[in-house]
């Protein structure tokens, strides 16, 4: 894990994260001291030790596969910026839509 | 009627049912208190004047119906929920009405309050210095009288810090003890809602008002309504004293009022121990680890076209929480960061495991020093990460934690922190109210005029 650098461009991409020049620049100066700082847990053994993601016992907790009332179309769309005839209207998937 | 705005949470129930007072007395008594004080404090963020029952003042991360949210950030602004978070609906069907909305730490990141994208709310006690966070305006609307009791989130330490560092109770609930349906999602394998309140007795009304399962937040288990108990003794209790929480780092003067507790614990029959909690110097990096890639997942979703404005409109702590946190989980690095500080996490957990089989209770201080100066902390992160030392290791173990005040230094507030076993909140319930029974640290205010 030595010598580890978060390349900020390519990270902004993957988080779909606009930022401006001097954003990045911020951010890589900040977050290689981060870094360097959470590397501490490199130095921890932890052969054999299972990871926690959750603390709970809980597994596989499900519901009931039944219809029950919910929001009406116009509750769910009303905090909407752009919606036409009762949908949301998002920018096209591939290039050139 | 001027002072109905000083009375606990118990006592506003009793007056009510004794009708000394009505409920538009009441109400009317705290709309006046803020107009006057809110703009000094930047408690609100929204105000509630058809407010007619039991006035709370909730976070503004949890989704009250029709009532702006704004998660303290301007990607939401102009937001409003169609929808009440279940613990909305539960207190709604206990007689309280929301108040207000209470400004936070965007999207609950930060430790002092100034991660709000609005007007920054300050400390009571003095106002050149932080209230805390994330949860500041909750802590500054119980502190200043501006609410009979609010509503926290706690991730690592936001509801038990700015609860400390201004001097009310804060607690907060197991993992899994209050379903967070309705409140934003900021680490899923961490975030809970508790009560900041007055007194201890207050909190643990609340958290029987709102805990239990609901069936839409999946690890809210069932769980047996609080036993309403009336502790009358702490004898023989057994407190133990995690040596690592004294170490280094931590202000003498708090040391010392932290001391003094305990010893006063210890007039009241209880027995100290001291425990040992050796991974606690790895919980802020484990922390911000799991955490930031939480973060970075969660807050995918404000993308500006279902609700929200672009992305662009982040604050800095977002950003660089989601940057860390995706790049934790991006390819050649998961294994390296994100599992790693799982498996540490683990030894965390076993750690107050080991604990708990010497001790009931763990006490220790909340955060390593009183309310610092706004504007000290924020342009250096990580400074800012570390005061979060002894809130943490108890949110990766997700057991739960009160915050008791204690007494002052340099006089700005002192908090107590005690931890207990999973799912076992009586325990530190019943040690804080006992210990306010003996005190009256919790019924200083702030001279505010």
């Amino acid at each position: 894990m030595s010598k580890v650098k978060i390349d900020i461009n390519h990270i902004a991409k993957l988080a779909n994260l606009p930022l401006s020049a001097e954003e990045e620049k911020t951010y890589d100066k900040q977050l290689t001291a981060i870094l360097e700082y959470v590397k501490h847990v490199e130095s921890v053994d932890t052969k054999d030790v299972e990871p926690t993601f959750n603390v709970t016992p809980n597994k596989n907790i499900t519901r009931k596969d039944t219809a029950s009332k919910s929001l009406t179309q116009d509750e769910a769309l009303n905090n909407v910026s752009n919606k036409k005839n009762g949908f949301v209207v998002t920018g096209g998937v591939f290039e050139n839509e | 009627m001027s002072d109905l705005t000083q009375l606990t949470l118990t006592e506003t129930i009793s007056g009510l049912e004794k009708k000394d007072f009505s409920t538009e007395e009441l109400n009317g008594a705290y709309l006046t208190r803020i107009k006057k004080l809110n703009p000094k404090l930047n408690s609100y963020l929204f105000v509630n004047e058809e407010s007619n029952k039991i006035p709370a003042a909730i976070k503004d991360i949890i989704s009250v119906k029709g009532m702006p949210l704004t998660c303290g950030s301007k990607i939401l602004e102009g937001y409003i929920p169609p929808y009440n978070a279940t613990v909305i609906k539960k207190l709604m069907a206990n007689s309280v009405s929301v108040l207000g909305k209470t400004n936070l730490d965007e999207f609950a990141m930060g430790s002092s309050g100034e991660n709000s994208a609005y007007e920054k709310a300050r400390n009571p006690w003095d106002v050149s210095k932080v209230p805390g966070g994330s949860s500041s305006g909750s802590a500054v609307a119980v502190a200043a009288d501006l609410c009979a009791f609010a509503l926290g989130t706690d991730t690592g330490g936001s509801i038990r810090q700015p609860a400390s560092l201004c001097g009310v109770v804060g607690l907060k609930p197991s993992y899994g003890r209050v379903s967070r349906y309705g409140a934003q999602s900021m680490a899923s394998s961490l975030d809970q809602i508790g009560p900041i309140t007055k007194t201890v007795a207050d909190a643990r009304l609340v958290l029987n008002w709102i805990e239990g399962a609901d069936g839409k937040d999946n690890n809210a288990v069932p769980n047996p309504k609080s036993q309403i108990p009336n502790p009358k003794s702490i004898k023989g209790t057994k407190i133990g004293v995690p040596i690592e929480y004294f170490a280094k780092g931590l202000d003498q003067d708090v040391e010392e009022v932290i001391n003094t507790a305990l010893n006063k614990l210890k007039d009241l029959g209880a027995e100290t121990v001291e425990v040992s909690l050796p991974h606690t110097q790895y919980s802020v990096a484990t922390y911000y680890l799991l955490m930031a890639s939480e973060v970075s997942s969660n807050l995918a979703r404000y993308d500006g076209i279902r609700f929200g404005k672009d992305r662009s409109k982040f604050g800095p702590e977002a950003k660089r929480r989601i940057i860390l946190g995706t790049f934790a989980l991006s390819a050649g690095y998961f294994e390296d960061y994100f599992i790693k500080a799982a498996k540490v996490r683990t030894l965390i957990k076993q750690d107050f495991e080991k604990a708990f089989q010497k001790c009931d209770v763990i006490a220790g201080p909340v955060s390593p020093t009183v309310a610092w100066n706004l504007g000290e902390k924020i342009s250096d992160p990580l400074t800012m990460y570390l005061s979060d030392i002894y809130t943490l290791s108890a949110s990766l173990a997700g057991i739960p934690g009160l915050s008791v005040p204690c007494g002052f230094s340099a006089g700005l507030p002192v908090g107590l922190q005690l931890l207990g076993e999973y799912m076992d909140e009586e325990t530190i319930l019943s040690v804080g109210e006992i210990y306010q029974s003996a005190t009256d640290w919790h019924k200083q205010k702030p001279g505010l005029n």
